[in-house]
């Protein structure tokens, strides 16, 4: 170990991937239906491609997880985000190639994407 | 990718290991694999949790889901539902974990085992990967040694510990900044740094707790220390029982070594400090500090009069510091963070926190650090969660066989150094037992000086011939051949042992003795004057007897019995010769009838 500097890069690096362990609230979550329909209309790879998407930008106090079953089947595959002190929003037929606009817009800018969100659809029909 | 959606978190220590949760963790991998998850879901063997009576424990990250007594069948489950399909298995939840009414998991600090705690020497505990020392870094791990290297005066480091106020943890309480103050004050080209690991207390477990959750604060420290005193070599004292302290030490001094954390011209600042590990072979007296470093040198682990103090003239004849584990591990976060912020935890005399090892009649079994000042009952209603089976508290006992015991009346006193031994018992290093109405007071004297008689080193006299003079009094007793004047010559024996014997292993021993006679007198007259014992341990002085409304004469009893004390007739109630009666208790669990009891 030569200076502090390298210590900090170890310490920076390392951090975001501890980040999970913490215990505090105000973290943003996108949780990804992954009951046996979410699962068959194609979920894991629209979760896949959440994990890359913020290991890519490096982002910090977001966190990916799965649920079960919404009881929308039809709209499957659904995710939902939950930003700290904002309402659920809830995505409906994700697929791989949309999500990095939802990360882009929505988890680092704070800007739901409404196209893709449930309300679109129910309006638009 | 290298990020992880969850964290599953096994816990490694030795109260885990022993329950299983090698296995678990193995398990654990075959079932990932077998669902093509292991490169979404991150494993982590960590230290100790604390809540040992729970477990083997699991954590699983981002839910913070609290997993109690996973067996090696419900690790399949968790994969499949709570990882695979995020439904987390709510049966295998810690039950004080989940908000009652919701079901919602709380966050770790509102469960009430860790609610009163503060954590500062078991801060990574249970939280890193204690064989990853990129984990201990990023919870700013070395940052202290890099400050104090880089920024840092030698005697800055001494005022910095000196002004915190922090004490020897590993019984004394001795101020370590003074400490070692001394050993920069003596004028010597070699100095050392060692490192007290011969945890040797029944109960104890917290040094080993946190070289097996934490290894890299000890090394930390350890270097920080050699920085401030002039040492470039460091030497860590601990015994072969703990394997895998050791072998994470091991791993860990390797990594770091790796890092260019141990070795030459650490932090390009030209200061050179390696570190080796010494294996004791488990004798108590071995953590007496001489007897340690005697033991270093290679030589019988016998103590020798002080002064010359370590301070001056320690291992190999050099000025060394001896500090223990629980010390060394506060020492980063008070360079961090600084004395003030140290200095203000904790009571006037006392600073900072204190880790206890919680065992005997208590709920939450296992590993809690407190601020000081907190008061036995807050440890062990609050966060040990009382006494299983409703029965009363009694007494606790503190400080291992140098130690004292704590009755209820003075449920309420603040722990720290100086209330405790005011009381006649001491800090100790941290174990404390939990004692209810079944036990036998006089007997948890007699179980300790059984193990200093064990464990008395026999180079000084009041030590090797008092102690087991102590204790064949304390068997009279016991056997129910005891006098009146016996309690006085155990007085007087203890005291002299007290002040005649060379090091603490014998001026600490007759402490059991003394302490429970001054507060359970009665037991002890009990035992004498009545011959009962009153929580009916002791077997010298038991009854067996035959309830003779209860007894259906079925003879189950008489022909189990092994000295055939037992006779009767058949279908009429039996009866126990109480001279050929050897106190076995056979007859009691072979009663169908729950007509045998021992009085």
């Amino acid at each position: 170990m030569k200076s502090l500097a390298e210590l900090k890069a170890i310490r920076e690096r390392v951090q975001n991937q501890m980040e999970l362990r913490s215990d505090d609230t105000d973290k943003t979550r996108i949780v990804v239906g992954m009951a046996t329909c979410g699962i068959a209309a194609g979920a894991r790879p629209v979760l896949n491609e959440f994990m890359q998407e913020i290991d890519k930008r490096n982002l910090s106090g977001v966190s990916v997880s799965q649920t079960g079953c919404i009881g929308m089947c039809r709209f499957e595959p659904i995710v939902e985000v939950f930003r700290p002190g904002e309402e659920k929003v809830t995505y409906i037929k994700m697929t791989p190639d949309k999500v990095a606009k939802v990360v882009t817009e929505h988890i680092v800018n704070g800007r739901p994407v409404s196209e893709y969100t449930i309300g679109a659809a129910e309006g638009g029909k | 990718m290298n990020i992880f959606r969850s964290q599953v978190l096994v816990c490694g220590g030795t109260g885990c290991t022993s329950s299983g949760s090698t296995e678990l963790f193995d398990e654990f991998e075959k079932h990932l694999e077998a669902n093509d998850l292991q490169n979404e879901v991150k494993l982590v063997r960590t230290g100790c949790f604390g809540l040992c009576a729970l477990g083997p424990v699991v954590i699983v990250y981002p839910e913070g889901a609290f997993y109690s007594m996973v067996k090696k069948e419900d690790v399949k489950e968790i994969v499949e539902e709570h990882l695979l399909k995020g439904r987390i298995v709510q049966r295998l939840l810690y039950d004080e974990s989940v908000h009652e009414n919701t079901d919602e998991i709380k966050s770790l600090n509102e469960v009430d085992f860790y609610k009163k705690q503060q954590r500062i020497a078991l801060r990574n505990c249970g939280v890193i990967n204690p064989e990853n020392i990129e984990e201990y870094i990023a919870r700013d791990g070395y940052e202290a040694l890099g400050k104090v290297l880089t920024e840092m005066k030698p005697q800055e480091v001494i005022d910095v510990i000196k002004d915190s106020g922090l004490r020897g943890r590993g019984g004394g309480g001795f101020s370590t900044g003074l400490k070692w103050q001394f050993a920069a004050n003596s004028v010597s080209d070699v100095k050392y740094v060692c490192c007290n690991a011969d945890e040797g207390d029944p109960g104890a477990f917290m040094d080993r707790s946190i070289l097996e959750g934490d290894p890299h604060a000890v090394i930390e420290a350890m270097a920080i220390a050699g920085y401030a005193i002039g040492a470039n070599q460091g030497y860590i004292y601990v015994r072969a029982e703990y394997p895998i302290a050791v072998q994470r030490l091991r791993i860990a001094i390797g990594q770091a070594r790796e890092y260019g954390l141990l070795g030459k011209n650490i932090f390009e600042s030209g200061f050179d400090f390696d570190l080796d590990i010494r294996l004791g072979a488990g004798a108590f007296v071995c953590g007496e500090e001489t007897a340690l470093m005697t033991s270093i040198e290679g030589r019988r682990g016998e103590p020798r009069p002080r002064p010359p103090f370590p301070a001056v003239k320690g291992l190999f004849g050099e000025p060394t510091i001896l500090n223990n584990v629980e010390t060394y591990a506060n020492i980063p976060r008070i360079i961090l963070k600084g004395a003030d912020w140290f200095s203000s935890i904790g009571t006037e005399k006392s600073k900072g926190t204190k880790v206890f090892a919680l065992g005997g009649k208590i709920n939450n079994t296992g590993l809690v650090e407190v601020p000081m000042g907190t008061t036995m009952r807050e440890i062990i209603e609050d966060i040990g969660g009382g006494i299983p089976g409703g029965k009363k508290f009694k007494a606790a006992q503190t400080g291992g066989p140098s130690g004292g015991c704590i009755p209820a009346e003075l449920i309420d006193t603040p722990i720290d150094y100086d209330s405790l031994t005011a009381i006649g018992s001491m800090m100790g290093s941290g174990g404390l037992i939990v004692m209810d109405e079944d036990n036998c007071m006089v007997d948890i004297a007699k179980f300790f000086l059984e193990f200093t008689v064990d464990e008395s080193c026999g180079k000084c006299t009041p030590c090797r011939i008092g102690t087991k003079r102590l204790l064949e009094i304390l068997t009279k007793i016991t056997d129910g051949n005891g006098t009146m004047e016996d309690l006085d010559r155990l007085e007087e024996l203890a005291n002299t042992i007290k002040s005649g014997s060379l090091c603490g292993l014998g001026q600490t021993a007759p402490n059991p003795v003394l302490s429970t006679l001054k507060y359970f007198r009665d037991e002890y007259v009990a035992h004498i004057k009545d011959k009962v014992c009153p929580a009916h341990v002791c077997k010298g002085l038991a009854k067996f007897v035959i309830d003779p409304d209860k007894c259906r004469g079925c003879s189950l009893c008489a022909k189990q019995c092994p000295v055939s004390a037992i006779s009767g007739e058949v279908k009429s109630p039996f009866t126990i010769d109480t001279d050929k009666c050897i106190k076995c208790g056979a007859c009691i669990e072979k009663c169908p009838f729950k007509a045998i009891s021992k009085q």
